[in-house]
């Protein structure tokens, strides 16, 4: 790959000096991208939108935000009321968190589906989840900062999981809280920690492109890039590609934003914090909803080990087993689009993280859709099992057993037999 | 591939709607009658002269043991009171100032950046003059419970004369239908001609309610009409872009086979 | 990798798509960027809050004759001095065109005897001296910058130094003849 030769003195003064013009041409421009892409591929893209919305936002927030148990709340309401535009900001901010999980939870499903962790991905996809990770802590932290009851509840429940572990537990609880129970040192610190991980997460979004850009993308065939045939240059193809889908995803978002801004949120935060009174059902926001499932269908001893500590376990099992993935998943066929055996058991696992979504939000005796008998604790149990049975039976069974279709020989291949099916 | 995009963006609507509703789904209080909002739906905006009444109501009802600290007089030039009403409003009201050049706190009438005066010094002061119960803050009431609107106006509407047979209600509690638990510490605040109306609009315990309920709602959201206006031309303008870049693209793909 | 090294000029297929579609997205695209800043910019304005404080009421009855005291108004110190029968005379006797920003006493007072002026050196905005008693009140009587070392008179003007104008006259209004409404 060498350099282009640009024509323009400056840019070729610049770029002699610090190539980051051609490496930028190299990886948005001219990158080679299979021409087959379908728009689940825009997933990526608009996640690194929202990233920056969400920086963008954020530190206009912070621009007005008091992080002290006593003005919290108040300088959020100044915010929502007094700032210029302060409503919008905030109504981004918020709305943008859900957002960004819709969009990275379709991306990983995607990944899932099209096989995109397999040999030689592997890297990428890591990084990947480490990104889910630093999103999902960075999203906790957040939620902390407008001291309202679920902050300062979901604040308690979640910190006191690490209660679970033994001898080290206590003390690390204490440590996190920088007290005796959540309090401003708490807060202090999660909005530091809150400033400061988007930036970290972007350090890996560079890391995820740089591995995506050296091991090329996927594609719907799961065939890789053979020939020059198969693939066409980022831009203006995906360029164009990913800004119509942003367009799609920026109505969606407005929808919330102004046409139901707190219908993803609970009423409760609308309450100030207050450590005496415990709301009665606490449910954590709708992307830790699977998690928190998995968290309480553990209600009981295995070897000795008390339930709280499984159950933290699992649920931190739940997104560590992503990284062994690329190992459990013994096919050689990437795309789920030639494994007709494993495609139903990928809709069947997606059907179960929202069934375990659903658990989460309700109460533990409740009835499961409201059918007799059938308890939501159960049905979390259930869907928890499969959701680990998933990764650790179906995959390296499935994979090993099953009869896949014939893949294309190439990308262009499968791109002329579709024209002429259509 | 179209299919399983297709697949996808319903999840997404699904799994917001499905959590979203489980989870605001909880409680055992029976869920409040809907009502009929003048800012719902895209298009509604607030009725000022509803929201005036609903003022009136709050200041002399329920101003009485709620506060409303969010809201500054000069706020009230968004329910439609203009510059010399506001003073005037505000001047009504007793403010505590100071320290002054003695080291003293005094009072002073009101002026409009100043915001409604809490009616207890304190919350400790606020639970002994209320049997133990604070009386919550009402500025963003109709955002902070469930059904907020339709909530806030079924426990004003809600109270029942009498708990019904074997209910065992506390001394010093009343029975409301919609309060979580049917025991609360609120005496029925509203009545038939709890306050006087000059536009002629009926003066209701129910007219009452939705009146104060209407103008609770403004101090949540007081955003509303700027939010769902400028909604509108975001969503226009995007509608309009993104055919545009749909153009673009269909354009630039032509010649490719994919 | 050599199916896509290119060498300029010949690489780009839209070159030639430079349209009037393209255009035109273009340009809408860059409207709604511009737009979407808006608010962002605007939000670093003074806020709603900060705005309905912009006023203060001030008891002067306490303000002994040659003594001068500071209030804040708008996060500003703003210096309100009872001037004596000498000052406001030498105040009023300059001629105009010995000033560097000519401006009659008749123009910067309400009251003869009550100057105020806001507190901030109009050179490079610190606090000139002058306003306790006992501090240098400059060549001029008035009040002394020491930061680059401005004079002010009697009627806060600038004298010598640095400073390009007069101290700023706020806008203000005498409720009674012992209560001002500064704003």
């Amino acid at each position: 790959m060498s350099a282009p030769q640009w024509n323009n003195k400056v840019v070729k003064w610049v770029d002699d000096r610090l190539p980051v013009i051609s490496m930028l041409h190299h990886s948005a421009y001219e990158y080679p991208t299979p021409k087959n892409l379908s728009y689940m591929w825009n997933f990526g893209s608009l996640a690194g939108f929202v990233l920056v919305t969400m920086i963008l936002s954020g530190i206009f927030l912070v621009m007005n935000y008091t992080p002290h148990t006593d003005m919290a709340f108040e300088s959020v309401e100044r915010i929502m009321r007094d700032v210029n535009y302060g409503w919008l900001i905030r109504y981004i901010h918020m709305n943008g968190a859900s957002m960004f999980f819709i969009v990275v939870f379709i991306h990983i499903f995607r990944g899932l589906y099209y096989g995109s962790y397999k040999a030689p991905r592997e890297m990428l996809w890591w990084i990947g989840i480490l990104i889910l990770l630093a999103m999902m802590a960075t999203a906790f932290m957040g939620y902390v900062l407008p001291w309202g009851q679920m902050s300062f509840w979901g604040a308690t429940v979640i910190t006191n999981l690490f209660s679970a572990f033994p001898i080290i537990g206590d003390p690390l609880v204490t440590w996190l809280w920088g007290g005796f129970s959540v309090d401003n040192p708490t807060l202090n610190r999660f909005f530091s920690l809150h400033y400061l991980m988007p930036f970290v997460i972007l350090g890996l979004v560079v890391l995820h492109v740089w591995a995506l850009h050296t091991v090329r993308s996927n594609n719907p065939t799961g065939v890789e890039i053979k020939t020059p045939q198969d693939s066409i240059p980022f831009h203006p193809y995906y360029t164009i590609k990913d800004l119509y889908g942003l367009g799609v995803f920026l109505i969606f978002f407005s929808a919330f934003v102004f046409f139901a801004p707190d219908y993803l949120g609970h009423p409760d935060n609308y309450i100030p914090a207050n450590p005496l009174v415990t709301p009665p059902y606490i449910v954590p926001e709708w992307y830790f909803l699977p998690f928190y499932a998995i968290l309480r269908s553990i209600d009981f001893t295995i070897f000795g080990i008390p339930a709280k500590l499984l159950g933290v376990l699992a649920m931190f099992a739940s997104i560590v087993i992503l990284f062994v993935i690329p190992w459990l998943d013994t096919s050689k066929v990437r795309s789920s689009k030639f494994r007709p055996v494993y495609k139903w058991f990928f809709w069947l696992f997606v059907i179960d993280t929202f069934i375990l979504g659903y658990c989460g939000a309700k109460a533990p005796d409740d009835y499961f859709l409201g059918i007799p008998g059938l308890k939501v604790i159960v049905m979390g149990q259930l869907s928890t099992l499969y959701y680990f049975a998933h990764f650790l039976v179906v995959m390296p069974l499935v994979g090993k057993m099953e009869r896949t279709k014939p893949l294309p020989a190439s990308i262009s291949e499968s791109v002329l037999k579709e024209g002429a099916n259509a | 591939m179209r299919k399983f995009a297709l697949t996808a963006i319903a999840a997404a609507f699904a799994v917001t709607a499905f959590t979203g509703g489980a989870a605001k789904a909880a409680g055992d209080a029976p869920v409040p009658e809907a009502q009929d909002w003048s800012w719902q739906g895209l298009f509604g905006t607030y009725d000022r002269a509803q929201l005036q009444r609903g003022f009136q109501v709050y200041k002399n009802v329920c101003a009485g043991c709620h506060s409303l600290r969010f809201i500054a007089f000069r706020n009230l030039e968004g329910i439609g009171f203009n510059e010399e009403q506001i003073k005037a409003i505000a001047a009504e009201y007793d403010i505590e100032d100071g320290p002054n050049d003695d080291g003293d706190m005094f009072t002073r009438p009101g002026i409009p950046a100043d915001y409604f005066p809490s009616p207890f010094p304190n919350e400790k002061a606020a639970a002994a003059s209320n049997g133990g119960a604070v009386p919550p803050d009402l500025s963003l009431m109709n955002k902070a419970r469930v059904n907020g609107p339709d909530y806030v106006f079924g426990l004003l509407t809600g109270y029942e004369e009498e708990a019904p047979e074997g209910f065992d209600l506390a001394d010093g509690k009343y029975y409301n239908h919609y309060f979580p638990g049917h025991q609360i510490a609120m005496a029925p605040p509203l009545y038939d001609e709890a306050v006087e109306y000059t536009d002629g609009t009926p003066m209701t315990l129910e007219q009452h309610a939705r009146d104060v309920t209407a103008f609770l709602n403004w101090t949540a959201q007081p955003e509303l009409e700027a939010r769902k206006a400028l909604g509108m031309k975001v969503i226009l303008f995007l509608i309009v872009f993104t055919a545009m870049l749909y153009a673009v693209k269909r354009k630039i793909w032509r010649d490719v086979e994919h | 990798m050599s199916q896509t090294v290119h060498s300029s000029g010949e690489h780009q297929p839209d070159e030639n798509r430079r349209d009037f579609l393209t255009l035109a997205t273009t340009a809408v695209g860059a409207v709604g960027v511009g737009c979407a800043l808006l608010p962002f910019v605007d939000s670093m304005n003074p806020s709603k809050d900060v705005l309905a404080l912009a006023s203060v009421e001030v008891n002067l009855a306490n303000i002994p004759v040659g003594q001068a005291i500071k209030v804040m108004w708008r996060g500003k110190p703003v210096f309100i001095r009872h001037r004596t029968e000498r000052e406001i005379n030498e105040a009023e006797d300059v001629a105009l065109n010995e000033l560097v920003d000519p401006q009659s006493d008749d123009a910067r007072v309400e009251k003869k005897e009550w100057l105020i002026v806001v507190g901030v050196c109009t050179h490079l905005g610190c606090i000139p001296m002058g306003t306790a008693t006992g501090e240098t009140r400059g060549d001029y009587d008035g009040w002394y910058c020491p930061c680059h070392g401005s004079h002010y008179d009697t009627s806060g003007r600038i004298r010598r130094g640095p400073a390009p104008l007069n101290l700023v006259v706020p806008e203000y209004e005498f409720l009674t003849d012992t209560s001002v409404r500064i704003g």
